[in-house]
Formats: C-alpha cells, sequence, structure tokens
C-alpha cells in the first residue's frame, strides 16, 4: 500500500490500455492491469515499475464473464481512485449480420460488459464519495452506419449510460468522462484504411484520458477534428445520411 | 507489398512490412530475406528486407531498470526519445545519443551509432552488456563480451544482418541535469576548426558545423561546438532540473520543390547561420539537451525539406594522419558544386568497437545532397579519395556505395561473413543493403 492515489485499466493489454496506464504511471499513480490473461499483462507491469518507480499489479477479468463481476471488485486489493474501461470488440460487420453468436459477442463487449462493471464501481465510489470513472467509447456511437452498426450500436448504448451515469454520480462528488478516440493506429486497427489527418497514434489518447481525469472533463473527443466530423454527420438528414457508402 | 525507404527516402522499394507482436511472431515472421527495421532513421536500405520487413517499434518495454547502477534492459524497439523523457528527469540518460533522437536501441547498436562524445567514450555499443539476439537459424541467443563473444561484435555495427534484436541490457549515465554547459568557437577554415577539435579533446562533447559553400580563403570555416553536462548549481533560477522535451514545432507539411535548395539559399542560410554563431562564440552558457544534441529533431519530417526525390548523406571518416589533405580536397570538390546543403558536420572519431563500426581513430565529414543531376558519379569521386586516404563510409547512411568502396573500407569484413554464416547458414537475413554490398549473387 502507498500514500499514491491508483488506478485500474479494464483492457490493460489494448494499445490504449497500455498508453494509458503509463499516462498514469508517469503522473505517480499506482497502476492495476486487468484483462483475460492476468500473466500476459506482467511485462506491461514491470514497464510500468521500472520506469516509473510506482506500483503495478495485473488481474484477471473477462468482460464477457459478467457473473465474476462482483466478486472480482471484492476481491481487488484496493479499492481504485480511477478506473478506466478501454475494453471494445470491433468484430466483422459481415458476419454480425448474419451470425447471431457474433452479433452478441460485440454487443456484450462493447456495451454490457463495460457499463455493469462500471456502474459497479460507481456504486463503490458513490459510498466512498469519491473517484473517477472514464469509459473509452467510440465516434461510432454518435450515429449507426451501415459499415459498423452493430459495433456502433453497441458504442451508443455505452455512450448514453455514460451519460447518465454521469449525471447521477456527479451528485455524489464521482466524476464520468466518455472518451470518443476516432481513429487511433492500433492493433485494433491495423490494416485498415485510416484517414491520416484524423489518426492519431496511441500515447495522444492516453495522455488525453489522464488530462480528462484531471480536469473533470465529460466528454471528450481526442481530436477537436472529430468533435466536428461527427457535428455534421450526425446533422445530416437521415434521408441524405442513409445513401452514404461508409 | 509495400514501398519501403529509409530516412534520405532514396531508394524507395517493395517490401513486405509486417508488425510481429511476440518474440514468437518475430521468429514467424523471418523467412528467406528478412531484416528487422527500427524507427527508419538509418538514411538509405539498410532496415528493408530484401523481401520481408520486419517492424520492431512494437516492442517498447522496458524490463528492468536498477537506478543504484543505472544497468537497464529494454526491448529493442524502445525509443531513445522516450528513454530520455522517462529517465531523464530520474536523472539517468543514455551514454551515447546520435544527432536525432527518434532512433530504437536496436538500430542504435545495429549502427553503432556514435555521438559527439565518440572521441573520448566510444560508441553506443560500448555501454551495450548484452544483447537478445533471435538468429537467422531460428534460435535466440543472449551474447555479450563473455558469452558468444563473437556473436557480440558481430551485432554491434552488424546492420541487423546477425538476425533480429530483441533485447538488451545497457547502462545509463548517471546526470545531475538535463543541461548542457555549451561553448562555441569560431574557425576561419579548416585547419583552425582541426586545431580546435584536436585541442578539446578533453571536452566531453565536441562538433563542428562547416559551411561548406565557403570557398578559398574561408574553405572549411566552422563553428565548434563544445558541450559537459551541466551541474545543479550552473542552472539559471527557475529553470527546472530536466528541460521539458520539445517536441517538433515545426513541419515540413509537403515536400518542397526539389529547387528550394540551391546555391544562392544554401549560401544564405550559412552565412547567416556562421554569423549568429559566431557571435555567440566566447564564454560558456546552459542550452537544453534538446537543441545541443538534436538540432534537426525540432523541425518534423525535415527530411522532406529536399523534395520528392529524396537526398543522399555522404558520411566518410579518414583516418587521423591523411585527414586534412583528403577533407581539404573533398571540401574543395564540394564548395565548387554548391549543392551540399546545410547539414555539413566534422567530427573527431575514436575506436570502433563492432567488427563493421564505423568509426575509426581520424575525422568523420557528414554531407547531405539532394538527390539530383550528376550526383552519383560526384559521390563516386569522392569515394576514391577516401579509400585512397584509408577511409570508409557509414553503412547506415549509405544507399549507393560500390561494393569495392566498401570492402576497401572495412577490412574485418570476411571475419563479419563467418560468423554471420554460422549463426545464420541459410542466409535468411537479408537487407536491401546486404544484398548490394555482402551476398553473394
Amino acid at each position: 500500500m502507498t500514500s499514491r492515489k491508483s488506478v485500474l485499466v479494464l483492457g490493460g493489454s489494448s494499445d490504449i490500455g497500455r498508453a494509458a496506464a503509463r499516462a498514469f504511471a508517469k503522473a505517480g499513480y499506482d497502476v492495476a492491469l486487468a484483462g483475460r490473461d492476468a500473466a500476459a499483462l506482467e511485462p506491461d507491469a514491470a514497464d510500468l515499475r521500472a520506469r516509473y518507480a510506482i506500483e503495478a499489479s495485473t488481474q484477471r477479468f473477462d468482460v464477457l464473464d459478467t457473473a465474476s463481476f462482483d466478486g472480482f471488485v471484492a476481491g481487488l486489493p484496493v479499492l481504485p481512485d480511477v478506473v478506466i474501461s478501454i475494453i471494445g470488440l470491433l468484430g466483422v460487420q459481415q458476419n454480425a449480420e448474419s451470425d447471431l453468436a457474433q452479433a452478441t459477442t460485440i454487443i456484450r463487449s462493447n456495451y454490457e460488459g463495460p457499463s455493469l462493471i462500471l456502474g459497479l464501481f460507481a456504486e463503490k465510489f458513490l459510498g466512498r464519495g469519491n473517484g473517477t470513472i472514464v469509459g473509452v467509447s467510440s465516434v461510432a456511437g454518435d450515429r449507426g452506419r451501415a459499415s459498423n452498426y452493430v459495433y456502433g450500436s453497441a458504442k451508443a448504448g455505452f455512450t448514453a449510460f455514460l451519460s447518465g451515469l454521469r449525471a447521477r454520480a456527479s451528485r455524489g462528488g464521482v466524476h464520468v468522462v466518455t472518451v470518443k478516440p476516432g481513429f487511433v493506429r492500433t492493433k485494433m486497427t491495423e490494416g485498415m484504411k485510416l484517414i491520416g489527418p484524423l489518426t492519431v497514434d496511441a500515447p495522444v489518447v492516453g495522455d488525453a484520458i489522464l488530462a480528462a481525469v484531471e480536469k473533470k472533463t465529460d466528454v471528450v473527443y481526442v481530436s477537436g477534428k472529430w468533435r466536428l466530423v461527427m457535428l455534421i454527420i450526425k446533422a445530416l438528414p437521415e434521408a441524405v445520411f442513409k445513401r452514404l457508402k461508409f | 507489398m509495400t514501398l519501403v525507404s529509409g530516412w534520405g527516402r532514396f531508394p524507395v522499394v517493395d517490401s513486405e512490412v509486417l508488425r510481429p507482436r511476440s518474440f514468437e511472431a518475430v521468429g514467424e515472421a523471418v523467412v528467406t530475406g528478412s531484416v528487422a527495421r527500427g524507427n527508419g532513421r538509418a538514411y538509405g536500405d539498410a532496415a528493408i528486407g530484401s523481401a520481408r520487413t520486419i517492424a520492431m517499434t512494437g516492442f517498447d518495454r522496458v524490463r528492468s531498470f536498477d537506478p543504484a547502477t543505472g544497468c537497464i534492459r529494454l526491448e529493442a524497439g524502445v525509443l531513445l526519445s522516450d528513454l530520455i523523457a522517462t529517465f531523464g528527469p530520474r536523472g539517468f540518460l543514455p551514454f551515447v545519443v546520435p544527432g536525432t533522437r527518434f532512433v530504437s536501441v536496436g538500430g542504435a547498436i545495429a549502427a553503432d551509432v556514435h555521438g559527439k562524445n565518440h572521441h573520448g567514450e566510444g560508441g553506443f555499443g560500448r555501454y551495450v552488456d548484452s544483447i537478445l539476439l533471435r538468429t537467422g537459424q531460428g534460435k535466440t541467443i543472449e551474447i555479450s563480451r563473455e558469452q558468444n563473444s563473437d556473436a557480440f561484435f558481430a551485432t554491434v555495427g552488424g546492420m541487423g544482418l546477425t538476425g533480429v534484436i530483441l533485447e538488451a541490457t545497457m547502462r545509463l549515465r548517471s546526470v545531475e541535469t538535463g543541461w548542457i554547459r555549451e561553448r562555441v568557437i569560431s574557425a576561419s577554415d579548416l585547419d583552425a576548426a582541426m586545431r580546435a577539435l584536436e585541442a578539446s579533446c578533453s571536452a566531453t562533447y565536441s562538433v563542428a558545423w562547416i559551411d561548406c559553400v565557403a570557398r578559398g580563403r574561408d574553405l572549411g570555416r566552422s563553428l565548434i561546438y563544445l558541450g559537459e553536462h551541466a551541474r545543479i548549481d550552473e542552472l539559471a533560477d527557475g529553470d527546472d532540473r530536466f528541460p521539458a522535451g520539445n517536441n517538433p514545432g515545426l513541419a515540413v507539411p509537403i515536400d518542397l520543390p526539389s529547387m528550394t535548395l540551391n546555391r544562392y539559399s544554401i549560401r544564405a542560410f550559412n552565412e547567416l547561420y556562421y554569423r549568429m554563431g559566431a557571435r555567440r562564440a566566447g564564454g560558456d552558457h546552459v542550452v537544453s539537451l534538446y537543441p545541443y544534441f538534436f538540432p534537426l529533431d525540432s523541425i518534423k519530417d525535415w527530411n522532406r525539406i529536399y523534395g520528392r526525390r529524396g537526398f543522399l548523406q555522404h558520411q566518410c571518416v579518414i583516418p587521423e594522419a591523411g585527414a586534412r589533405d583528403v577533407l581539404g580536397d573533398i571540401l574543395d570538390r564540394v564548395s565548387k558544386r554548391g549543392d551540399a546543403s546545410f547539414l555539413a558536420v566534422l567530427k573527431k572519431l575514436g575506436h570502433g568497437d563492432g567488427l563493421l563500426s564505423f568509426p575509426l581513430p581520424g575525422y568523420t565529414l557528414a554531407l547531405d545532397f539532394p538527390v539530383k543531376g550528376d550526383i552519383l558519379n560526384f559521390l563516386d569521386e569522392i569515394d576514391r579519395l577516401v579509400v585512397a586516404a584509408g577511409g570508409r563510409l557509414y553503412l547506415a547512411k549509405d544507399a549507393r556505395q560500390s561494393r569495392a568502396t566498401f570492402e576497401a573500407g572495412y577490412p574485418a569484413l570476411s571475419r563479419f561473413n563467418a560468423i554471420r554464416k554460422s549463426l545464420d547458414p541459410a542466409g535468411n537475413i537479408r537487407s536491401k543493403l546486404s544484398q548490394r554490398l555482402f551476398d553473394e549473387v
């Protein structure tokens, strides 16, 4: 136990998760990395310890195993000051259109699991009277597009959950941040055609998450350009939007 | 396939780029014609696989660090910029940094990069204690001066041709601050510049910027930058112990037309630069390590200034004895052409450590030229002067030297080839550079 603040990163093996963990460790937080394979997270925990002389640990967490959530939260050695969910699954839209199992996994990974676990932490934080919850959602949740609406609709649900949670929790001293990264060069987007000026590297997202927590920002578009892009996309009449091929 | 080039953007060639996520995946990625690539700052064709290029920057973890000794174990894709930003504030810096901090540890070992302290403190490889190497034969071995020492000395400076560097253990330098106490000396010609470098051998860091457009009486006029790590009591009030990293502010957003750099614009730039520097000559002043070590890092994508066709950096080293005459001859020819640009650097080097390490005791001169006209023929002429003087060219910068020039400059080549063969009998590790200069055809 230390006197430092602590952060729990759910989805700690993702590129954005690693970047967020580094940003918080650099700022002096102790870090717990959580993911399906805790042993695989150990090299990242060692990296944080070596770099920043803070404490870093790993936890096993499976976003699809909702029955384990109560036990997961109760079993943590310390209730963190900040919890971040970076969990997401892009999946393959074409498969999800006909394969219900695939569609269900996408919806559960992006909406059900992240919402339920962050909701549980919100209860604990409200009981304590402080804490910050960060949900990494997506600009894809701002409007359902033909090319990825299964993923997008799940993110939309997650965004709405965070919005409501924020309104409720803010009265109890708990802050909720919604992050919409836009295009990020990561494992998830490798091989995709990304638009250069709208694309950032994972460390930029990590730094943006830390800044949002420290400044108590509500909704973060990592690149300001995305706020404008999504404003335009959201404003298009449905009759026009449905003809667009993206 | 993807079009790949080095920092000089010449040549541009096809190679399949793979980005493995685990060391096992690195092993699986190695097929005949593979080489590892770090941050792509080798200028020519060193980090391009003849068939497949294995991108290593995803391996960016520090495995362990001991603040009592400065000993660090890290993955090969960690960038020096990352090391400096992370460990600088804790009082540790790499012992050796090249002219850009945006290089990977693996790349720095493979090129055995040198810095402004090579004359006294040696190159990057001198501070590397051991390396985890995935050989072309598929073995993963730990190599050091004591264990598999042949492989170690072939890998330091071996341009990635002994296998894929996965991890390394090295020592960091303990520093009080991230600032440098700098002294600028102005030298009116080449003799004065070489005398000043010779006289400042005891300085930790020394380098000369040469105005390679100046001719006649002014031939070789230079500004010499000496540096020492500043102590805490030398900092101005209000300075942080470690300066903030200046992320590139300026950027070159497009390829400038190749006519942007011509003898008039370069002459004007150099005149201004020399005069401003000369005005600072004399007393000591304290500067951030970033502009001192990495002046060009503050301009993002500065390689685009040379236009779409790219540029060549010619970096040679001439043994001490004949250096004055040969350097004078080279500078005379270059100044008559007038198209070598502002990055002309003269520096004293000491012994290299690896079999193919570039440095040898003498003077190194680095010149940039846009790729156009008869530049390739001109550089061949310069190479003949270098070879005649017993000198050699830096493989990390090279994109065009001939086999004859290379073989003349690197007498340990046959020894290197034998070690490479024993580590990779099937010849799986091949880069565009090795095809050009090493491999049997």
